[in-house]
């Protein structure tokens, strides 16, 4: 096992137990009342989600910046998280009406996950048998802002203040009041996910010299696109089903390990899953401890720290004269 | 084997607009250089010949199977491609960047990658990032690349354009190298003075058709270099070491 998976799965393995403890309230396993529903019903599920859904993005993020060969580039290029938020909304929106299934915990995120398979299926209709990444590129960004339009539209549509705060809490991502039922809808796609983007890892790899070089060394672009679409999409898609939009966690968590690793794209697949599982535990926790009212939503939290992160990536990059 | 001409043959390869009809069969063993202006189609027919780009008419076959029929990977075996741009997205190491030749392969093909680390004196550089290496290493590394998969061709377009003459010399040095060990070499250069000296065939493009196509010096005579660049030149020199002299007015 390479040296950078190892320590970041000893660096996880001590973390998940240590988050277990840590919230408003602190909790001491054989003092505190009620300890062990806590853990197993409230915190671990939480945990194990912040894992799945970390995990997910880092590797989608991994990915994505593999393909497109561009250390700037996030999953939520391709639209497919707009997508499922999308489609989440309108289950909020929507759900009340069809009376029996409101009340099922699976109705948001099946409807994320229709929405991110939506979103994979247009981008694979218009990107098409050809493979230009340029084009798949806009076609995703192209997605994400008609998501974005139509989510707006129907924020607009709800039929009360209360339904658009739903909507609109919603949307900002979190892992709140979240259960076993999320851990058992997200983590099948995730690692599925995650293995379908580590088939695309030669391919990634044979991509470090441009498109041409890699068609040459048998790379066919359609197969290599089809993985990504399926693999995004399931990790992405399952990781906005059960939390929410979380953005930023795909850009940052390849660029902090990509200097650990030997730069190939497919060797930093695994380090970036399980890094991004770190980040959003780690994450999550904060926003669990901090002595604030109502508690920081997660989506927030990440984001509060990924601008930042990026414009140092910028700036950095201009110092550097690299575009 | 089966009996069949082993070679590497264009068609009367037709692309709307970019190749009107061009017909070529390439020998193993042999430097093909192709010439011609900018916008004559010579990258173009290039990648036909590399199978990366499908012409709408005419076909280009590998030893008289047609190369759109072959395998991706089976194809990427035989036909190593050199692009233009020398893009390397990533910060590798000059060992995995050579390594990434094996992927047809699928395997880390150590003792290949040894071997076309030590062809091109890359050996003390085996792990350096790429980042950290010159213009003419760089070069070296990525035509070590393509050896690294031990094809039975090697297509590259412009190899050349950004190293100096020593640099160039050297690169030229070990395409002939290859082409001596069997393998064909096929090469874009807009420099006619290294087409002349070092090609043993070189294939002249004007704007999608052939304009020529021989030994070099038959080739590349100064009335077809004025009638198809549009420059009065004439030939200096001994044969190998020639010079071009664009006159003026």
């Amino acid at each position: 096992m390479k040296r950078s998976v190892l320590a970041l799965s000893l660096l996880l393995a001590l973390a998940v137990p240590l988050s277990l403890l840590a919230g408003r309230v602190w909790l001491d396993p054989w003092a505190t009342p009620n300890a062990a529903v806590i853990l197993g019903e409230l915190r671990l599920p939480r945990a194990l989600l912040a894992v799945i859904v970390g995990g997910g993005l880092g590797a989608a993020g991994a990915a994505m910046q593999g393909y497109l060969r561009n250390p700037l580039a996030d999953p939520g290029l391709f639209g497919i998280a707009p997508g499922a938020a999308l489609g989440a909304v309108i289950s909020l929106l929507f759900g009340p009406t069809i009376g029996f299934w409101a009340a099922s915990a699976w109705l948001l995120p099946l409807f994320a996950l229709a929405g991110a398979a939506g979103a994979m299926l247009l981008l694979a209709l218009i990107a098409g048998r050809a493979g230009g990444i340029a084009l798949f590129t806009l076609a995703g960004m192209m997605i994400a802002s008609l998501a974005g339009a139509l989510t707006s539209l129907a924020i607009s549509l709800a039929p009360n203040a209360f339904a658009t705060s739903e909507i609109v809490v919603w949307l900002l991502g979190a892992l709140t009041d979240r259960g076993w039922p999320d851990v058992w809808l997200a983590a099948p796609p995730t690692l599925l996910g995650i293995t379908v983007l580590r088939l695309a890892g030669r391919d990634l790899d044979a991509l470090t010299l441009g498109e041409a070089a890699a068609r040459s060394l048998g790379v066919s672009p359609g197969r290599l696109q089809a993985l990504l679409i399926a693999g995004v999409g399931l990790t992405v898609g399952s990781g906005v089903a059960v939390a929410g939009v979380i953005g930023f966690v795909g850009l940052m968590v390849p660029h902090l390990v990509r200097p650990w690793t030997d730069k190939r794209p497919s060797s930093l697949i695994v380090p970036s899953a399980l890094a991004g599982a770190l980040l959003v535990l780690v994450a999550d926790c904060v926003c669990r401890i901090l002595p604030l009212v109502t508690e920081l939503r997660l989506g927030i939290a990440l984001s509060l720290i990924g601008a930042p992160f990026f414009l140092h990536l910028l700036l950095k990059m201009r110092r550097e004269g690299t575009p | 084997m089966s009996g069949k001409q082993p070679g590497l043959e264009a068609m009367e390869l037709f692309l709307a607009g970019r190749l009107l009809g061009v017909s070529a069969a390439l020998r193993p063993g042999e430097v093909t250089v192709i010439c011609g202006p900018n916008g004559a189609g010579k990258s173009t027919l290039l990648q036909c010949l590399a199978g990366l780009l499908m012409p709408d008419g005419g076909a280009v076959t590998l030893d008289e199977v047609p190369i759109a029929s072959l395998h991706p990977r089976e194809r990427a075996r035989a036909i190593g491609y050199l692009s233009q741009e020398g893009e390397i997205a990533w910060d590798l190491s000059v060992r995995n960047l050579v390594a990434l030749g094996r992927l047809p392969y699928g395997d880390g093909g150590d003792a290949q990658v040894a071997a076309a680390l030590a062809a091109l004196d890359l050996e003390t550089f085996s792990s350096r990032p790429v980042s950290t290496l010159s213009g003419g290493e760089k070069a070296r590394a990525l035509l070590a690349r393509v050896l690294a998969g031990e094809p039975r061709w090697i297509l590259a377009d412009e190899p050349l354009a950004a190293l100096d003459l020593g640099h160039q010399l050297a690169l030229v040095g070990h395409l002939r190298r290859a082409a001596l060990s069997g393998a064909g070499v096929v090469l874009v250069l807009h420099d006619l003075a290294l087409a002349m000296n070092h090609a043993d065939r070189v294939l002249v493009l004007d704007k999608g058709r052939l304009a020529a196509d021989g030994a070099p010096g038959a080739a590349l005579d100064p009335a077809l270099i004025e009638r198809v660049w549009g420059v009065p030149a004439r030939w200096l020199g001994e044969p190998g070491a020639r010079a071009l002299a664009v006159a003026g007015r």
